[in-house]
């Protein structure tokens, strides 16, 4: 069986306790980052009343040598709200709350990448930096392979399946119906769907965002979707390679302007920062997965609409470049360009920090700037 | 599915046609008390022509103890005493959950019923307002006794993702602990929190802040309400503290502890003064903290799998691996609480919360003989 047994649990039964009145009572789940870099983890807590806004969340703490971020003889870690969303398991009044991670000395953790982001965007809060990113994403099953796909083979090969309909050419729909409409209720900036080039792989975009929010509003949504397919009893992996062959990977473009950009002649600007981007290749490379570059190697091969790991480029309407300056803007002269680099399972919160270092701080050479002892 | 029992296959809507049916001005009132064993729940029902507002509105009854193991045939009668009420999140209003308290045919306390003794602890220390918050671990079992969703005849990946996990391949059975914690809001159980544990199927929740007496009240009414969920659902959770052999994850029930004094300024040399006490009474506490006077933490406390060993009394500040724990955040505040993460997850919370107040606030050397 490719779901899962949980999955087969009475929903009807399920439904009766659901509907369970709380009184004044508010359940908060606190969502957070592991220490793989990918992997989110969750704990939930009773308040006693809903929180407004995200000062009204209190601290907490976790045990962090379970999660791969600390030893067993010292693995307190702090979780510090960051930002709250309407909670669409459990509904009103319950809250999803996204948080940074604490050290035991309160420094961020590794794989705590919102806080250097956070004091990046805060320089350019003027220039109103918009992100939009395509989560690309493969349906599992629980037996590892893709969800709708002969067991122990494969599907036809790629082409009926990009943007496909029918029971042959779109698997698992309804995993993106149900995720799509649980974001709105959150309160995620999720801009649109579309089925993919491999069959059981889908998309979503979430954007316009500004600054940090971007980070902030794809975790969750990438909590959402895993915490649907938990109950669907599918799994989403986030690889960017998930099978090897003719088949497409998974990506994560990276669509950004700034107020000049979207201004008229802001074409110019655009072509400033690609090229400075192309002077910045392998530091952008690096940012651009958890593993600094390794995850992507599988993906990034030049075939399958992405460009050559190893090489820079770009172009408008080129689907084979590193960064793809749609038509329209190349007509408008003025609007926002594509990175199309980034993996499916980046950290957006270092993905968008790295274009704004580069285009908007103007920023050079292999290693990031520490802007600290400037501002200091 | 083998995994769940026939009943749960039982047509649910079938089954909320009836429930919905009005029943006028009775109330159903269920009597949950802990039978002869120490671990396990019975329940029976009876009809009140009027919804009860307090405790004093509900009267005594008595049950068979030669079926719960807890007296002979020739002399079964045992009472049932009204203890503290819950709203009943199964029947729903007006309906009760009674939580009891067991007497034999004498009126004395029945063997496994160690809430009257800690009752006169809790009385005794009323002063020092202690509060408990209790991290009650659990498994899911499917009927055939293998951990729920587990591969038949085989194993999951080693443990590392499923901690506070989320996803199919890390989450089984979150649905249970969905519905437990609504049940519990219902009900009025002072519910702190859930989250995924390190074993997958392995979950835990938390009750507390309670002072004294509540804390075993809330907890033993919790764990009804969690097996009766999971009786719905088809499925068993069990309480055994070493449910699976090997590299996997004990099931325990970390105690966290304070009194007025521990959580004012200044208020960590009185968590030290109790850490001191309780280091001096390590085998008397072991043999409180499981139903079988300490066989049953023995396959627990290891000192692996984020345990302490059983024979060692240890304490550290963030040290998942001592008997006692004290979190970063009182070290670094000196004021606080702390954790004995000793009582294994089938103890009684009757037992445990009578002995940590008993000795960090009742002993002193010289007394030991009459404790």
């Amino acid at each position: 069986m490719a779901t899962s047994t949980s999955s087969k649990l009475n929903k009807a039964v399920k439904q009766q306790y659901m509907d369970l009145p709380q009184g004044d009572k508010v359940q908060a789940m606190y969502i957070w980052i592991d220490g793989s870099g990918e992997g989110l983890r969750c704990k939930t807590r009773t308040l006693d009343t809903e929180p407004k806004t995200i000062e009204d969340l209190p601290e907490w703490n976790f045990d962090g040598s379970s999660t791969y971020q600390s030893e067993g003889s010292n693995s307190d870690m702090f979780l510090i709200p960051a930002a709250m969303f309407r909670d669409p398991f459990r509904k009103d009044p319950n809250k999803l709350v996204l948080c940074e991670v604490l050290k035991y000395n309160r420094k961020p953790a590794e794989t705590n990448l919102r806080q250097t982001c956070k004091q990046i965007m805060s320089m350019v809060e003027n220039n109103h930096p918009w992100f939009g990113m395509e989560q690309e994403y493969t349906l599992l099953g629980t037996d590892g392979h893709p969800f709708g796909w002969p067991s122990n083979g494969f599907p036809g090969p790629q082409g009926p399946y990009y943007c496909g309909v029918g029971a042959d050419k779109a698997y698992g729909r309804d995993i993106v119906e149900a995720h799509y409409r649980a974001c709105l209720y959150a309160g995620v900036d999720i801009c649109g769907t579309n089925a993919e080039v491999m069959p059981a792989q889908w998309e979503f975009q979430v954007g316009p965002c500004e600054g940090i929010n971007m980070g902030d509003h794809l975790w969750v949504a990438r909590f959402i979707l895993h915490r649907l397919c938990e109950d669907f009893g599918v799994v989403v992996s986030f690889d960017p390679k998930p099978i090897t062959g003719n088949w497409n990977g998974a990506g994560c473009h990276t669509n950004f302007s700034t107020k000049e950009m979207r201004e008229d002649g802001g074409l110019k600007i655009i072509e400033e920062s690609i090229e400075r981007l192309a002077k910045r290749h392998q530091y952008h490379i690096r940012a651009y997965d958890p593993k600094g570059g390794l995850d992507n190697a599988r993906r990034l091969t030049g075939r399958h609409e992405t460009s050559n790991i190893d090489e820079f480029s770009a172009g408008v309407a080129n689907r084979g470049a590193s960064i793809r300056i749609p038509r329209a803007v190349g007509q408008d002269k003025r609007g926002y360009f594509e990175d199309r680099r980034p993996s499916a399972n980046c950290n957006p919160y270092i993905v968008t920090e790295a274009l704004v270092r580069t285009c908007l701080l103007k920023e050079e050479g292999e290693e990031p700037t520490d802007h600290r002892k400037l501002t200091a | 599915m083998p995994a769940m029992s026939l009943s749960s296959r039982l047509n649910k809507a079938v089954r909320q046609q009836y429930l919905n049916l009005p029943q006028g001005e009775k109330s159903q009132i269920t009597y949950i008390w802990i039978d002869g064993t120490g671990e396990g729940l019975r329940n029976k029902t009876r009809t009140l022509d009027f919804e009860p507002k307090s405790l004093d509105e509900i009267p005594e009854w008595n049950f068979d103890g030669s079926s719960t193991y807890q007296s002979e045939g020739s002399n079964s009668d045992m009472y049932l005493i009204p203890v503290r009420m819950f709203r009943d999140p199964f029947t729903l209003d007006p309906n009760k959950l009674v939580l009891c308290e067991v007497l034999k045919y004498n009126r004395l306390p029945a063997e496994t019923n160690h809430r009257a003794s800690c009752m006169k602890v809790m009385e005794e220390i009323k002063e020092h307002c202690m509060w408990f918050g209790m991290e009650q671990e659990f498994t899911l079992l499917g009927i055939d006794g293998h951990p729920f969703s587990w591969p038949t005849n085989g194993f999951p990946r080693p443990q590392g993702p499923y901690y506070c996990g989320v996803g199919a391949d890390s989450a089984y059975g979150r649905d249970i602990v969905e519905c437990h914690y609504k049940a519990c809001l219902f009900a009025g159980i002072n519910i702190y929190g859930t989250n995924a544990e390190v074993m997958p199927s392995q979950w835990e929740f938390q009750v507390g802040p309670c002072e004294g007496i509540e804390m075993g009240d809330h907890l033993w009414v919790a764990r009804f309400l969690l097996h009766r969920v999971c009786e719905d659902f088809g499925i068993i959770a069990t309480l055994d503290p070493k449910p699976v052999q090997g590299n996997w994850n004990g099931a325990g029930c970390h105690t966290n502890v304070s009194t007025k004094q521990m959580r004012e300024e200044g208020g960590l040399q009185y968590i030290e003064q109790a850490i001191d006490k309780l280091s001096k009474r390590h085998p008397q506490h072991i043999q409180m903290y499981d139903p079988s006077g300490g066989k049953d933490n023995m396959r627990r406390l290891t000192g692996l799998h984020e345990t302490a060993s059983i024979h060692e009394f240890s304490a550290g500040v963030a040290n998942r691996g001592a008997s006692i724990r004290i979190p970063r955040q009182v070290g670094q505040e000196k004021k606080g609480y702390f954790e004995d993460r000793r009582p294994a997850a089938n103890c009684d919370p009757y037992a445990v919360t009578k002995i940590i107040a008993s000795t960090c606030l009742l002993y002193s050397e010289d007394k030991e003989e009459s404790m």
